[in-house]
């Protein structure tokens, strides 16, 4: 668990270093996702990063593409990418695009980017991991505001409509979208009740503790006969002061000067994760 | 200034002489800039959330009951997620929908080709009865948003993200939809540009210059109805003709003016754009001359074309 959490606070620093190099990009929901990216690459998932093509792998899809920093970095932590491509973020010739894809890192299992597209693919993947008898299962997080999009309520009633038990949506459910708050912009609430009236398990848990997401997992694993959706209460920028709850680091870059706030902000709390 | 700007700057000066204009966005007004339109009219700004189809269906509706309302997002969300809406509560029923898009063409940058839009002009020409509008700075911009304003009936406009060169000082430079803007003569070959390719088509003629060559310049704003006499004029007077747009070569502002040519004065071209292929992450200038956009690559073309002339 310790180990973990320590993951998840290199990935954060990853995060802010490559934005702030970048000059652009989208800190807040990167961060907002950080805990569970973590958990799912170094606990739950079945994965090989020597085998990016292992038939038999469990499925991420990133389906709010704009945090891809996130991924990048546990990408790198876990081998499937260099670290020495940590400053290339978002320039020419990079395989570090902007936004996942899937031309340029072949672990990243769909080219996301335009919200609302993640969860069907998903569900591609699972329906086919049923129709060849495969036992893999798929993971797709998607944002609150990504939410609004009717292709999620689309796939939504279909994968509960047809008990595909091996697909996992994830909400951040980290209150902000681009322009303001979600609730000032297009209300999800009731959310849990929304994602239980198209026949999903739901389970509400709280995104940055550890233990809560290991469990929703387990809980989501061990669900038969129904999708599940583990929505996670999270806080948009967190784990840096400064960008926690602040809609501007939705898609701005710290500055230099900023980014080593954040970072000695991170390495105080990884010293006292101990 | 961006053509973004000049659109959300304008949106404001039509809010203030028109109260039945509204405008509608989902979840990108700081982008778009119809920010400005919302701090100033609150009540006739409509947040849709990121739900581009539902957007543009009710902004069917709104002109089906006389409303006029402007509809932005990205050009990318806004014309792929949204294309049925558009054919269902736009195009075919000649609802007065005003489709600005900004963020336009690969010039946005570094979010790479989720956010880039390479389709949009051959989307909204397949649209029948839109206007289909490319402008090339704030000038040019802002008249034909007023203009839009006026027009009964849809149109759609791509304004883009970065700086762009002022082409017309002249604030009052009047613009009608369909007529083309000669902003050099010459005798030896056209340059047609639209959007941000315009400024290119400038510079790419002054290197002409150098060597002898004569470029006409054409800022062709809008796409469709392409202006006709323009290009007839082009192919007559130059003999060669060279399109260049941020867009993929299929369906965009290179075919609207080679039919013309075709139709009506037939004489060889050559097309300056993004062939077949998704762009990249990367500075706009990166890529622009990267994927072949910039002064140099249409002075390539112009001499191809010049050697294929008769
Ligand atoms: C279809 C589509 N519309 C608009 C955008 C532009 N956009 C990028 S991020 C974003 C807000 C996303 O909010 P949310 O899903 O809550 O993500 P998070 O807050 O976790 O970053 C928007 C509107 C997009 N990427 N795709």
């Amino acid at each position: 668990m310790i180990e973990l959490k320590r993951t998840a606070n290199r990935i954060r620093q990853d995060v802010v270093r490559m934005i702030g190099e970048a000059g652009s990009g989208h800190p807040g929901g990167s961060l907002s996702a950080a805990d569970i990216v973590t958990a799912l690459y170094f606990n739950e998932m079945r994965h090989d990063p020597a085998r990016p093509d292992w038939p038999d792998r469990d499925r991420f899809i990133l389906s709010k593409g704009h945090a891809v920093p996130v991924l990048y970095s546990a990408f790198m932590e876990a081998g499937y990418l260099s670290r020495d491509l940590l400053p290339t973020l978002r320039k020419l010739g990079s395989p570090l695009q902007g936004h996942p894809d899937r031309r340029t890192v072949p672990a990243l299992e769909a080219s996301t980017g335009s919200l609302g597209n993640g969860l069907s693919i998903g569900l591609g993947y699972a329906l086919a991991a049923r129709l060849d008898n495969r036992d893999y299962r798929v993971y797709v997080m998607m944002g609150d505001g990504e939410n609004q999009e009717g292709q999620v309520w689309e796939a939504a009633m279909w994968a509960g409509y047809q008990k595909i038990d091996n697909i996992v949506a994830i909400v951040d459910y980290n209150k902000q979208q681009l322009d303001n708050w979600v609730a000032k912009i297009l209300d999800l609430e009731p959310l849990q009740a929304k994602w239980a009236a198209f026949n999903w398990h739901t389970i509400v848990i709280d995104g940055h503790d550890m233990s809560q997401i290991l469990a929703a997992l387990r809980q989501a694993r061990e669900t038969k006969g129904k999708p599940t959706c583990i929505i996670a209460n999270t806080v948009k920028g967190k784990g840096v002061s400064f960008m926690e709850n602040n809609v501007e680091f939705h898609g701005i870059a710290p500055t230099p000067e900023q980014v080593k706030q954040a970072i000695s902000e991170l390495e105080r709390e990884a010293a006292n994760l101990g | 200034m961006a053509t973004r700007d000049a659109y959300g700057k304008a949106l404001v000066e039509l809010g203030r002489v028109n109260p039945n204009v509204l405008v509608l966005d989902a979840d990108l007004s700081k982008s778009t800039k119809t920010n400005l339109f919302a701090k100033e009219f609150p009540g006739r700004f409509i947040e849709c959330g990121i739900a581009e189809a539902n957007m543009v269906g009710i902004a069917g509706g709104l002109a089906a009951a006389g409303k006029i309302p402007f509809v932005s997002s990205f050009a990318c969300f806004l014309m792929n997620k949204a294309f049925d809406q558009l054919r269902i509560a736009v195009a075919y029923p000649k609802w007065n929908v005003k489709v600005v898009t900004t963020h336009g063409g690969i010039s946005i940058g570094e979010d790479g080709p989720s956010q880039q839009s390479v389709e949009d002009y051959a989307l909204a020409c397949a649209l029948p009865g839109f206007v289909v509008t490319s402008p090339a700075d704030e000038t040019s911009t802002r008249a034909l948003v007023l203009r839009a304003a006026e027009h009964v009936g849809p149109v759609y406009m791509r304004t883009g993200r970065p700086r762009v060169p002022i082409i017309y000082p002249d604030k009052n430079e009047l613009f009608e939809f369909g007529r083309a803007k000669r902003l050099l003569d010459g005798g030896d070959v056209t340059l047609i540009g639209c959007g941000v390719t315009v400024a290119e088509c400038l510079k790419a003629a002054e290197a002409l210059a150098q060597s002898g060559i004569r470029a006409r310049v054409l800022d062709m704003h809008t796409l469709k109805p392409v202006d006709r006499e323009a290009v007839a004029a082009a192919a007559r007077d130059t003999g060669a003709i060279v399109c260049v747009e941020e867009h993929l070569l299929d369906g965009g502002l290179g075919s609207q003016v080679a039919r013309a040519a075709a139709e009506l004065a037939p004489v060889p071209m050559e097309f300056v754009g993004i062939i077949d292929t998704y762009a990249e992450s990367g500075t706009p200038d990166e890529l622009l001359e990267k994927y072949g956009l910039t002064a140099p690559h249409i002075v390539r073309a112009a001499e191809r074309v010049l050697r294929r002339k008769k």
